[in-house]
């Protein structure tokens, strides 16, 4: 069997500080917006969202506590989307 | 000796008698046996579809019914054998009656999820039986639903779209359920290099089916969003791609082409060193090739698109990514031959169903190659050439693995056996059928037939009369088979628990098994196909 029976319950300070990182990230995408980056627009709030993104999946859904098998199964379906949708990207690029 | 009870006499839950006993069980076997005779049932009404198809085309013009019925039945055939019988057909009827039992344990992860699955399918099923009395008459698109003519036909589309989604979702369960039974639920001394190729190939098959089949499903919700707002998504007047739909669409049902062929692999990965009395040649490059098939085959569905108006860089890139997943297939099936070289091989009618599985598979396989190159693709696209090599695949392949399974498993699950000599002759005709009913198709096809046309010129008429003789033939051999598989029930002799010698560990247990599947603790070997004991049983002449 390779997958261990952990229960990882977070603490709620653990918790508020991950929400307050969270709110603090969408302040600051919100200030972002009211700034002209030029070309760094889109790549700017989407780093914001993704490390948003991060903070979610690792501890209120528990990836950073889970074995090596959940991970490699959510690593393989982010790729998985990931791929599907830039082939496709890829042929209207080209077309 | 002590006889213990089968599942038969064990209702799950304890307490439920007579049909409820089936209708609410939690029992992975008692699932199995379900989806068995549902999905019979849809593969016998496909066949019939197929059959008057082929009768339409054995002459000219109208021979039996008009163009309309005509689209629709194809319609028919594709939807009910690509989503009732071929993608469930092996994972639900002997995956859930044996994964468990090669993992060695008493049922799945989730055994209400898996009754939950069932009733999924029996709706989707139910829901496609309504779409073609109801509405504006019997869908004519095709299995594959192309915009912007699904979109605007007025024949019942939504529905029929929506039991594929059901289907789908049900499909999607079942492999949550074998992935979570796989890590959580095997045996403590079950190690990954010792899991029979059997349960492996259902693995690989339940990640494509997790990961692939919420593509389709948003897709064809997409297309009913289509049909009753007209949002136009895939309507280049309104901003809108068709070509999207497509990608979208074969995203799913290029990987669902391996949701129906991995797993026939492992059954014959099953079969072939039992009758050979030999170990499996390369377990290990068999395992890796199941994953590495899983992945190639989820980077290739833009294959199919290559005249669809694609870019010619995705048109190359595709075309060789195509002939990657050609390796995992070709390392299987040296794997098989090889396994058979010097082997003490015993004929029987599962091993005679494996082999015609893999020379019938090899023509699907390597005729895909053709069609994977551009070049000849363009010239054979939408041809009876398409026609022929997926079927070769996915009936020659999968069809006959299936086959070949029930004839496996047969006198674990009922604990009968059936009679030799019909299932040969069953077998041999059936595969014979086959060869006169596709292999004029490849031929029509290089002339350049198209495919689904109601009629054609007088040069494809030889062709087409000699693929409507190999269709009856086929669907005799079919049916006899069938009839001495059921005439077993009536003749009832007894089937031990390990009638051909096999290692793996359904062949440990009472036939059929008991509720629980074990009676004492399962013994899981060093490795699953160490044949040793078996062969020194021969020679003490035991077996």
């Amino acid at each position: 069997m390779d997958s261990q029976e952990n229960n990882h319950i977070l603490s709620y300070t653990k918790l508020a500080i991950i929400l307050g990182i969270l709110l603090i990230l969408t302040g600051i995408t919100v200030a972002v917006s009211y700034r002209d980056l030029g070309f760094f627009n889109v790549p700017m709030a989407l780093a914001i969202a993704c490390t948003k993104v991060t903070f979610v999946l690792l501890f209120f859904m528990h990836l950073k506590y889970e074995g090596p098998i959940i991970n490699l199964s959510f690593i393989g379906t982010i790729s998985f989307l990931f791929i599907m949708i830039g082939f496709t990207f890829w042929d209207v690029a080209f077309r | 000796m002590i006889k213990t009870e089968s599942f038969y006499d064990t209702p799950s839950p304890a307490g439920l008698t007579g049909i409820r006993a089936w209708l609410l069980t939690h029992d992975h076997k008692r699932l199995g046996l379900m989806y068995m005779w549902a999905i019979l049932f849809w593969f016998v009404i496909a066949m019939l579809c197929g059959l008057l198809l082929r009768t339409e085309l054995m002459s000219q013009g109208k021979t039996i019914m008009g163009p309309e019925l005509y689209n629709s039945l194809f319609t028919l055939h594709g939807v009910i054998m690509v989503f009732l019988f071929v993608i469930p057909a092996i994972p639900a009827i002997f995956g859930n009656f044996f994964l468990p039992i090669q993992l060695g344990t008493d049922d799945v992860f989730f055994p209400r999820l898996n009754l939950f699955s069932w009733y999924l399918f029996m709706f989707g099923g139910l829901l496609a039986l309504i779409s073609l009395f109801s509405g504006e008459g019997f869908p004519d698109t095709g299995w594959t639903f192309y915009v912007p003519f699904s979109v605007e036909v007025n024949t019942n589309v939504s529905l029929t779209v929506m039991a594929a989604f059901t289907l789908g979702m049900s499909s999607m369960l079942t492999g949550l359920n074998f992935i979570t039974t796989f890590h959580r639920m095997r045996d403590k001394q079950m190690g990954l290099m010792q899991i029979p190729l059997f349960t492996w190939s259902l693995y690989a098959t339940a990640w494509v089916q997790i990961l692939a089949t919420p593509v389709i499903s948003i897709t064809l919700v997409l297309v009913v969003v289509e049909r009753l707002f007209s949002v136009g998504l895939f309507d280049p007047d309104k901003g809108g791609d068709p070509i999207l739909y497509q990608h979208l669409f074969w995203m799913y049902s290029h990987p669902a082409v391996y949701i129906m062929i991995l797993p026939g692999m492992g059954v014959i990965s099953e079969i072939i060193p039992v009758f050979s009395r030999k170990s499996i040649f390369g377990y290990k490059a068999i395992v890796w090739s199941s994953m590495g098939i899983a992945v190639a085959g989820s980077l290739v569905w833009a294959h199919h698109m290559y005249t669809s108006g694609m870019s010619d860089v995705s048109v190359f890139f595709f075309s060789l990514l195509t002939f990657l997943v050609a390796i995992p297939s070709a390392v299987k099936v040296f794997s098989w031959v090889a396994t058979m070289y010097k082997g003490s091989i015993e004929m029987t009618p599962p091993l005679l169903l494996s082999l015609i599985f893999i020379y019938l598979f090899s023509i699907g396989g390597l005729t895909g190659l053709v069609l994977g190159a551009v070049g000849p693709d363009i010239h054979v696209h939408d041809t009876h050439f398409v026609v022929s090599h997926f079927h070769f695949v996915m009936f020659g392949g999968t069809g006959f693995a299936f086959f070949a399974a029930l004839h496996f498993w047969w006198p674990k699950m009922f604990g009968i056996m059936y009679d030799f000599k019909k299932a040969y002759i069953g077998s041999i005709l059936t595969a014979i059928g086959f060869l006169f009913h596709y292999i004029p198709m490849f031929i029509l096809g290089m002339q350049g037939m198209p495919r689904r046309y109601y009629d054609y010129l007088p040069k494809y008429e030889t062709g087409n009369f000699l693929a409507g003789f190999g269709a009856y033939l086929l669907c005799i051999g079919i049916l006899i088979m069938f009839a001495n598989l059921f005439m077993s029930f009536r003749q009832r002799e007894p089937a031990s628990s390990n009638p051909w010698g096999g290692t793996t560990l359904e062949w440990t247990v009472p036939s059929p098994p008991p509720l629980h599947n074990f009676v004492d603790k399962p013994q899981v070997m060093e490795f699953p196909y160490d044949f040793s004991e078996i062969a020194a049983q021969v020679k003490r002449g035991e077996r």
